[in-house]
């Protein structure tokens, strides 16, 4: 019955898309062919701007380098981000001192409001997501975040990479049942007090989570889809929002006086035994968080009934990128089913395909089939239903109300 | 004898010679002179005054290392040539002071190697100047040794050595004596002026102990906290003492 | 005269190099604090990103943050220094205490903080110790000892960070002002040995510490890294909120962000201000307590005291070092256990490819950042013995600019102009925006020992027919091998920890330790963490450890005989 509302979203948002004027995937504008793109790309140096503060998709990047080396010839630099907006940073600086080309910046690591807002102020290159032979394998189908991403149309000037969706990991050592809704999560909140909190807004994980009971929460969902329209809706649709936190603040750690500064800093209170649950945003973090020796072996993970918000991570080339081509040959490559194979390896990374099983041939579809599986992940049928992101603007309302409600 | 007479070809001639302040809320005020005066070759003349008359600088403007602060004018002639356009490295003037300012980073030798003119070339000429001078001064042992391992009579005599060894023309004493302990004060005075003559240096020696001055046996001027030549000898018609306008 | 050299011009080249890009930074910010920055459309002159910074909510309670761990920092770190100092000028513990300093100022922020929070927290080492055994907690107690809500664990991280930087330069002050004299007067006029201290040295060593002690302030103030593992987050501390705004998704915030930068830049300013009133009120009050002739008495209590803080600092420096360096080798360390419940050394050995690029353009950035800046000091101080200047207090004040304006306030503006000169992202723009940070240091380091070598030996050796080159070369700088060094190492230290230069002159081209260790501790895994902390401590360290090693190795097998300590005195 939930599951039904998925299409319904996408239709809403194919219906916004086309309200604003954004249609389809835009025809490209490059008039080479594929082969001689990957020509053009030989031997060019691609730095890639990507989120480091993991060090197993820092190995994965490493060896995304390794592979576009042997079989192009380009070369791939991790910049190592402590922020995307550095990235996005940079590119304005360049922008705001003339550098239309030759920039620092080939590739992005991107989504949500970074893309929106460098998409808005005319930062990327693109589109070109059509130019790349493995676009056609992308789930457009079951996965509309892949075109949509935060209810901005992507309009080819990002390339899908990977899916994420929310998730929760507690300790079973210590929580029984966990609960399975909002609504539970506060009756055991009550029942536990100190020992949930959630990264503190504006980290992308604790906006997460607010979004989460934002959209469980509001009186009608649908709305959180297109802009907002006044104060009288934000408040409307916010105010089962404020009265659950306004509920739900005394029983969190510390009192709700303070939070975890990011997701990363949240596992560390479960694995330091200062709470019992915590918040992720790919599936299988808790089983290469037990692998890794960062959660004990109990950790395990659940999700709520009604669904969580999921989206899509991608990749995106600046205006001004100096290698292009090489640029255009790796987001190619990272769509690959090898290396889509790869990424979901629970082992690797463990970050969902953005692929389309059914596009795939047989022996593609094979890589996917003998991944191991982790006990402490679930299994694809037990993620539920993904909820889509609300539009942008309604987190950027929600945020600063969270602001001046509990940031003191 | 110090009497002003520019023709002569050989000494340290002092003419006219004032040390005022270059710039500030005291700018061109006069700190000292105008003096002059004459040391021929061997001979000692001393300085007296008390302190903060400007004896120091007198002795820095001879050497070419006046504080930026002071401006210096007259002629200073060293054997019959105006020295004062050169930088003190191109003076040839030694110049002793209370502490014997040896340089600890480096031996005895080392020290005196450091004086020591680089036209003396080849290093066993070098290593057999630097013995002969410290056998001459009772102080071959010390050779290889640490400056700061000696006595003080010893680090003073090092001192000497080494502004010896840099074949100076003119001799420059800033109170050398001060800091030794009486005993040794007269040995290495003499030690001083026995050298100084023996090598024909005219000598200039700035003290305010009454005993160091007789024991140079030389002229003596005589410095008032002004800065003016208060005392000593009438230098010539043109150079009465005292005369600041 | 002598003529004009390179050397004539070299303070104006060193001033310029260090303000054009710093004025140009602020000159990049305070435009857009005021609305205009073409590239985001803003294309006039207005108040609305003030506005809009004034309402936005928290505000009030950040800048009560950061004044609050600001200035209490600072004062603590000055009284503890001054104390500790008056207390126990002479003793034997100065030495030891002048020893540990060194390398405590080469221990990167971020890793003294990390190793502060996991000392304190309530799952911290502190509560594992003795837990659950005798304090019965199975599960850690929910009080917040880091995080809390006055940014006390902030104020006394920074403490810890400041005080052997004002210790090291408070000492180097005290041979200037001859305090051996005056205190052996004061004492036989029968004053206290804290006492004689406090009236007869600290005046005038305070004017000598003055601008370190701003720069500390200024520091404590704009801290951002620190802030972000001890400071409550909801709201955080200003620097780190102007930093979010900054990095604020939506890219109209950045005009908020740099009115916010101004706005701290003005809270530094505001601060160094009310200190500065502090001062006038405080020595009003000290001649007053001057004249009144109170003798104190022998200063037990506070020697006592004064050590026993510092003891108690360092061994929380040193305790947290330690920490960090078991963590690098720790596979699990769960809560309660007092020692880690498996070791490994997975974590040296995956991070070691890495670990050999970065560590070596760390190491080569710093060497020539710091070489530059020697280069530079020397050359002015040089200049200005040769020609009797010395630096105004005005032009002082100019080459502590980087220091007393937060970074977040001109880094942005420096970029643009990086990239319009056309050497961003590149080694020679990396240098540069470190030598920023790193020349001021250096000059500190080394100014006043370089001012203080007896003139006599240069005039002597000048005399003795060396030239001024020659004098240089030979006579000064062998006298001052040990500052000298010392200062290299301060400057390579200073460089090893830039964080935000390197990341916006570096264009992302340059990976180093620091930049690396940010990156990775995004992702909050404290083994990762340890191990580049480990390192980021230990490049400097071994920097300071040369620093002191070479000139007795220079000095050769005569070391013993010939000692070589430069008298700067």
């Amino acid at each position: 019955m939930i599951r039904c509302r998925l299409p319904v979203f996408s239709i809403l948002l194919a219906a916004v898309a086309a309200m604003i004027g954004f249609g389809g995937p835009a025809q490209s504008m490059e008039t080479r062919s594929w082969a001689e793109i990957v020509q053009d790309a030989t031997g060019q140096t691609v730095y890639w701007n990507a989120w480091g503060g993991d060090e197993r998709i820092n190995s994965y990047i490493a060896w995304v380098g390794e592979q576009v080396k042997e079989r192009y010839s380009v070369t791939v630099r991790h910049v190592k981000l402590a922020d995307t907006a550095d990235a996005v940073s940079r590119v304005l600086a360049e922008r705001a001192a003339g550098k239309k080309e030759g920039g620092s910046v080939d590739l992005i690591w991107i989504n949500g409001e970074n893309f929106a807002a460098m998409k808005h102020q005319s930062l990327l290159y693109g589109p070109f997501t059509e130019m790349l032979p493995n676009f056609a394998l992308v789930d457009f189908q079951d996965k509309p975040s892949t075109l949509v991403d935060f209810t901005v149309p992507t309009d080819g000037y990002e390339a899908p990479w990977g899916m994420a969706k929310l998730n929760f990991i507690y300790d079973s050592a210590r929580v029984a049942n966990p609960p399975v809704s909002i609504a539970e999560l506060l009756a055991w909140a009550r029942a536990n007090p100190g020992r949930f909190t959630y990264p503190t807004p504006p980290d992308f994980l604790g906006t997460t989570f607010l979004k989460q009971v934002l959209i469980e929460l509001a009186p009608n969902p649908a709305f959180l889809q297109g802009a907002v329209e006044n104060d009288a809706q934000v408040e409307q649709m916010a105010r089962p929002l404020w009265e659950y936190l306004d509920a739900l603040h005394p029983y969190l750690w510390r009192s709700g006086e303070t939070f975890p500064a990011s997701g990363p800093a949240q596992r560390q209170l479960l694995d330091d035994g200062e709470i019992d649950i915590t918040l992720s945003f790919y599936p299988s973090e808790a089983s290469s968080a037990i692998a890794n020796g960062l959660l004990p072996a109990t950790a395990r993970t659940f999700v709520l009934d009604k669904g969580t918000i999921g989206n899509t991570h991608f990749v995106a080339i600046p205006f001004n990128a100096t290698a292009v081509e090489g640029a255009l040959v790796v987001a190619n490559f990272v769509m690959g089913a090898e290396a889509q194979a790869a990424k979901q390896n629970s082992e690797v990374w463990g970050d969902d395909t953005v692929l389309a099983m059914s596009k795939l041939k047989p022996e593609e579809r094979k890589l996917f089939a003998d991944l191991p599986q982790a006990a402490a992940t679930l299994a694809p049928d037990d993620l539920g239903p993904t909820l889509l992101e609300p539009h942008p603007s309604w987190m950027t309302r929600i945020e600063a109300d969270w602001q001046r409600r509990y940031a003191r | 004898m110090s009497v002003i007479d520019v023709s002569r070809e050989h000494g340290l001639i002092l003419s006219r010679v004032e040390i005022s302040r270059a710039a500030g809320p005291h700018g061109g005020r006069r700190i000292l002179g105008p003096v002059s005066l004459t040391v021929p070759p061997g001979e000692v003349v001393t300085v007296m005054g008390p302190s903060g008359c400007g004896k120091s600088s007198l002795l820095a403007l001879i050497c070419g290392t006046l504080a930026p602060a002071l401006t210096g004018s007259g002629r200073i002639l060293l054997n019959g040539e105006d020295i004062s356009p050169r930088p003190p490295e191109q003076r040839h003037i030694g110049i002793l002071f209370q502490d014997d300012l040896l340089f600890p980073h480096l031996s005895v030798a080392g020290n005196l190697a450091f004086g020591l003119p680089r036209g003396l070339r080849g290093r066993r000429a070098r290593r057999d100047r630097i013995e002969a001078a410290l056998a001459e001064a009772d102080l071959s042992a010390f050779y290889d040794r640490d400056p700061t391992t000696l006595s003080g009579g010893q680090r003073a005599r090092v001192a000497l050595l080494r502004t010896l060894l840099s074949e100076p023309r003119a001799l420059l004493l800033d109170e050398p004596f001060a800091k030794l302990d009486v005993a040794l004060r007269d040995r290495f005075r003499s030690f001083v002026f026995d050298h100084a003559r023996a090598q024909g240096l005219p000598t200039l020696l700035v003290t305010h102990d009454p005993q160091d001055a007789a024991s140079a046996a030389g002229p003596r001027l005589q410095i008032d906290a002004e800065g003016r030549i208060a005392d000593g000898r009438r230098t010539g018609r043109d150079h009465r003492p005292g005369n600041i306008t | 005269m002598r003529r004009r050299s390179l050397l004539t011009y070299l303070p104006v080249i060193t001033l310029g190099a260090f303000l054009a890009p710093v004025g140009a930074g602020l000159i990049g910010t305070w435009l857009p604090a005021f609305g205009y920055f073409p590239t985001l459309g803003g294309k006039s002159l207005s108040l609305a990103p003030w506005k809009t910074l004034f309402a936005q909510p928290g505000l009030a309670e950040s800048l009560r943050l950061t004044l609050l761990s600001g200035v209490l920092a600072t004062l603590a770190a000055f009284l503890l220094t001054v104390f500790f100092l008056a207390a126990c000028h002479g003793g034997r513990v100065i030495l030891a205490v002048r020893g540990l300093m060194a390398p405590l100022i080469a221990v990167p922020h971020a890793a003294v903080a990390f190793g502060i929070a996991f000392l304190i927290a309530p799952s911290g080492w502190l509560v594992r110790l003795v837990s659950p055994w005798a304090t019965g907690w199975d599960l850690p107690p929910d009080v917040a000892t880091v995080q809390d809500s006055n940014a006390l664990a902030l104020t006394l991280a920074l403490i810890v960070k400041e005080v052997p930087f004002l210790i090291l330069m408070t000492l180097a002050a005290l041979e200037q002002v001859r305090a051996d004299e005056r205190l052996a007067v004061a004492r036989s006029l029968g004053y206290g040995p804290v006492v004689a201290w406090l009236k007869a040295v600290l005046p005038a060593v305070y004017r000598q510490i003055r601008l370190p002690i701003y720069a500390v302030l200024a520091f404590s103030l704009s801290v951002v890294d620190m802030a972000l593992i001890l400071a409550p987050l909801s709201p955080p501390p200003l620097a780190v909120q102007v930093l979010r705004w900054f990095n604020d998704p939506d890219l109209t915030m950045r005009f908020v962000a740099a009115a916010g930068a101004t706005l701290q830049l003005l809270l530094v300013v505001g601060a160094i201000g009310l200190w500065r009133l502090g001062e006038v009120v405080v020595a009003r009050l000290g001649c007053a307590w001057i004249a009144g002739g109170q003798r104190g008495g022998d200063g037990r209590v506070t020697r006592a005291i004064s050590a026993g803080l510092l003891q108690a600092l360092v061994m929380l420096a040193s305790a947290g070092l330690f920490v960090l360096a078991m963590w690098s080798v720790t596979r699990r360390w769960r809560y309660p256990d007092a020692l880690p419940s498996a070791l490994s050394l997975d974590t040296w050995s995956r991070q070691a490819s890495d670990l050999l690029s970065t560590g070596g353009v760390t190491l080569i950035t710093g060497l020539v950042a710091a070489v530059i800046a020697l280069l530079l000091v020397l050359g002015c101080l040089e200049n200005e013995w040769r020609r009797g200047l010395t630096l105004s207090n005005r032009a002082l004040w100019l080459l502590y600019a980087p220091l007393l304006v937060p970074q977040v306030a001109f880094l942005f503006g420096t970029q643009v102009l990086a990239i319009q000169a056309g050497i961003d992202a590149t080694w020679v723009a990396l240098v540069w925006s470190h030598l920023l940070f790193v020349l001021p240091y250096v000059f500190l380091t080394l100014a006043d020992p370089y001012r203080a070598l007896d003139e006599r030996y240069a005039r002597t050796a000048l005399c003795l027919g060396a030239g001024p080159a020659r004098v240089f070369w030979q006579v000064k700088l062998p006298m001052l091998l040990r500052p000298v060094l010392f200062a290299l190492a301060v400057g390579f230290a200073v460089s090893v920890t830039q964080y935000l230069p390197t990341l916006f002159a570096g264009g992302g081209r340059f990976a180093t330790l620091t930049t690396e260790a940010v990156s990775l501790s995004a992702g909050g895994d404290r083994r990762v963490m340890g191990v580049y902390a480990f390192l980021q401590a230990l490049l400097p360290l071994l920097a300071f450890v040369a620093a002191l090693a070479l000139p007795r190795l220079l000095a050769g097998p005569q070391a013993g005989r010939r000692g070589l300590q430069p008298r700067t005195a």
